[in-house]
């Protein structure tokens, strides 16, 4: 039986976590991380989870002894953010190269200096590099969700790619919220035990792991791992149907349109603020503007098809970006303009800076992206709530 | 003991003979050492003693145990690093040069 | 009572083979041995470092076990992630065992080393000493010796070689309170095989130092690897004791050490020093042994 509570997205994503069944934890404390990986450890401490939970000394050992227990076929889980994920980064590609189905919570802060415990998503573009499979939840009971899903692509043979799920620091891991908490046998019936991928070690065959390829092997395994990524888009749009058969909602697949069939202008978010731009369609659409929104999911691997065919229509579209990248513009945007081109979009493009370190995104500012969108106004790459001058 | 069969060499045709996540079978070795060696080192079993000190600390493990007094040296895989015959008290191992051995 | 191993009784089947270490690797002799007594079963987890470069360049693969390579700095973290992975799998007595060198354990990978044991959980740890960063050519490491020329302290007109003592990781992992420390040395092998036994053996996290020298990056004949782990014991230079109970205990207290001198002529990277300072190393060693002898005699 499912049932409702008050949960911020730490709690939400250590119930997922929690249902999921891992077998092992590794894990770091970070703020705005602690209370996903406090609520796991009191739900272990409790017995109410049977699952041996390693208290690490760090983040890059919280990555290693993840990649220990994976690449013996334990589902594992660990959560971290910000400067920790920096920390953890040299093991991202080890983890995705040797093909270990981890799955991470990153709660999305800043990048120091200037230090700043707030949310933004400079972190997640600081490893968009590292192939994990990276996705941006909205609200806590989509992280929740997602943890349980995750799961199941990671863990997918054809996939066998580690998940990062992104949770904007403070905005959901610490707003609460009413979330379904799904039960457990309806979990399991989704989810079943891991099912170990060949490649992994194993008494019966033993494999060697993390080998070392020179430049006549190198490049095809890299390639066959970047191929492999894209199998993610169908995978997941998969799953998530077979949840909403099991769970009664969905997600949506890698991009997810709202209000955008007829959109002359659309604004695409990844994330928490995809709420506030919501309403803020609403309330254009009630005056008569044709706006519409378009959340991007996964940044990793990109969906260039379902975007075009999300945004293909639309005179302009604004790109929301949470990072920089320093001498160049958001980093989403790059990637959104760069598969635009591909597919030959004629429309034209903002991006629009806002929210780093936690600086407020607010209705008026959505308002005033739709207004450069429509008008067509202003510098290609805007920044907006700056409490100063350019 | 060598415990497996030499593999040949993978060939890869397409993306999917290439191996999952950076992995490969253990013990699947595809080259012997044998060119590495200058020297190599023969066995004079009229003096062993059977002490095992060759077998031991050969870093190769190349000289094999076949039972407490025969020791067999695998000349595919001994580099001739020459512990062995500088281990060997009674002097029952000699390194003698690849081209006139 | 375990039966004592010796070179008579140990495992025929070899589980390290056909790797591409130099001639006369001292670290692989090591790893054979060790893998004698650990068995197919184990485990294993190495840092980028010779072993793993000589041992999993595809599509050649030395181990006959499960074996990765780590991250260089976690070892230890994802050998004991392996044995929380096989634990909670269900694995009976799952046997994880990380090996790293001088660099990779002291330097690098000395914090999740020490977390790793501060965990408790039952692993082996086996550091192969060869006193510097011989896979990248030689630099130096917090385990190279006083005096010794290395390719980032070379032997000077203004400083001569390396200018700090080894770190004392011995007696770091000890201070842990793990449940097993011992060093050892390969030019005393059954010595070595008895405490990876042990290791094997004890409930706990378990830490063995091997010296084990490197013909390529001291200098010295590929046929005289052995001699030199033996003489360095009998130098004095280095110790064969064990941290157990709580207690250390020195296994081998040499009456008259050897000659220092002529043990260090042998190999090119001391072959720069002075008297004076071959006098220095000398008291360096007495000072150890009085601490060594007066503390855990």
């Amino acid at each position: 039986m499912s049932e409702f509570a008050f949960l911020n997205g730490n709690e939400a994503v250590a119930w997922g976590v929690r249902l999921s069944r891992p077998h092992v934890i590794a894990a770091y404390p970070i703020t705005p991380q602690t209370k996903a990986v406090e609520k796991l450890s009191s739900f272990v401490q409790n017995g109410e989870m049977d699952c041996k939970y390693l208290h690490v000394e760090s983040e890059h050992s919280a990555m290693a002894c993840s990649i220990g227990s994976s690449s013996v076929g334990a589902r594992t889980f660990t959560a971290t953010s910000s400067q920790g994920l920096l920390y953890m980064s040299e093991g991202l590609p080890y983890a995705s190269g040797a093909r270990l189905p981890i799955v991470m919570m990153n709660a999305n802060r800043s990048i120091a200096t200037p230090w700043n415990i707030y949310g933004d998503q400079m972190d997640a573009m600081h490893v968009i590099n590292s192939g994990w499979v990276q996705l941006f939840v909205e609200d806590a009971q989509e992280a929740l969700d997602m943890v349980i899903q995750s799961f199941k692509l990671a863990e997918n043979h054809d996939i066998l790619t580690p998940v990062m799920i992104n949770v904007d620091g403070f905005v959901l891991t610490h707003t609460y919220e009413k979330v379904d908490i799904p039960g457990q046998e309806l979990v399991d019936s989704f989810l079943p035990a891991i099912e170990k991928a060949p490649h992994l070690m194993n008494d019966q065959d033993p494999m060697s792991l993390c080998i070392s390829a020179g430049n006549q092997h190198y490049m095809e395994f890299k390639i066959k791992q970047h191929r492999d990524m894209f199998k993610v888009f169908e995978q997941l749009e998969r799953i998530d149907r077979d949840f909403e058969k099991s769970f009664g909602r969905s997600h949506g697949g890698a991009a997810d349109g709202y209000r955008n069939e007829d959109a002359d202008v659309i604004l695409v978010t990844t994330g928490s603020v995809t709420g506030t731009a919501r309403v803020v369609v609403d309330s254009l659409r009630e005056k008569g503007i044709k706006a519409g929104l378009v959340k991007l999911r996964l940044l990793r691997p990109f969906p260039s098809d379902d975007l075009y065919e999300l945004i293909g229509k639309a005179s302009a579209v604004g790109i929301l970006d949470k990072n920089i990248s320093f001498g160049f513009e958001g980093t989403v945007y790059t990637n959104v303009n760069s598969s635009l081109l591909q597919k030959g979009y004629r429309g034209r493009t903002f991006n629009f800076i806002a929210g780093l370190g936690g600086r407020d995104i607010t209705k008026e500012n959505i308002e005033e992206m739709f207004s450069a969108l429509l008008e067509q106004k202003g510098e290609t790459v805007q920044y907006f709530n700056m409490g100063c001058a350019l | 003991m060598r415990d497996f069969k030499m593999s040949p060499r993978p060939q890869w045709n397409s993306l999917s003979d290439v191996p999952m996540g950076s992995s490969c079978s253990s013990f699947h070795i595809c080259d012997a050492n044998a060119a590495w060696r200058v020297f190599r080192p023969v066995m004079d079993y009229s003096l062993c003693i059977g002490c095992h000190q060759c077998y031991l600390l050969c870093p190769d493990g190349a000289i094999h145990k076949e039972d407490a007094k025969v020791f067999h040296i695998d000349y595919d895989f001994c580099k001739g690093c020459g512990i062995c015959a500088h281990q060997c008290k009674p002097g029952a191992i000699s390194m003698v040069k690849e081209d006139q051995a | 009572m375990i039966k004592k191993l010796n070179a008579r009784n140990i495992d025929a089947k070899e589980c390290f083979y056909g790797h591409k270490a130099c001639g006369g690797c001292g670290e692989s002799l090591a790893l054979r041995l060790a893998l004698k007594v650990l068995g197919e079963e184990a485990y294993l987890s190495l840092p980028a470092g010779c072993m793993a470069a000589v041992s999993f360049i595809y599509p050649n693969m030395a181990f006959k076990n499960n074996a990765v390579i780590t991250p260089f700095a976690s070892t230890a973290a994802v050998a004991t992630g392996i044995a929380a992975g096989l634990e909670a799998l269900g694995k009976e007595a799952p046997l994880s065992v990380g090996f790293a060198g001088d660099g990779g354990t002291a330097d690098i990978g000395i914090q999740s080393l020490s977390g790793a044991i501060d965990r408790g959980e039952k692993f082996i740890y086996i550091c192969t000493d060869n006193e510097a960063y011989m896979n990248t050519g030689i630099q130096k490491s917090g385990l190279t010796p006083f005096g010794a020329a290395t390719t980032t302290t070379p032997a000077g007109k203004a400083i001569h070689g390396c200018v700090t003592e080894k770190k004392n990781m011995f007696e770091i992992a000890a201070a842990h309170g793990i449940t097993y420390a011992a060093t050892a040395s390969i030019g005393y092998p059954e010595d070595f095989l008895n405490k990876v036994q042990k290791a094997k053996e004890c409930d706990g996290p378990a830490y063995i130092h091997i010296y084990t020298p490197c013909p390529t990056g001291w200098g010295h004949g590929s046929k005289i690897t052995v001699d030199l782990a033996k003489e360095v014991v009998d130098t004095g230079l280095w110790f064969l004791a064990e941290y157990e109970d709580g207690e250390f205990r020195l296994n081998r207290k040499p009456g008259d050490f050897k000659p220092v001198a002529d043990h260090l002529k042998r190999q090119a990277r001391f072959r720069h020093l002075s008297d004076e300072e071959i006098s220095q190393i000398e008291v360096m060693r007495d000072r150890k042994w009085e601490k060594m002898l007066k503390n855990w005699g």
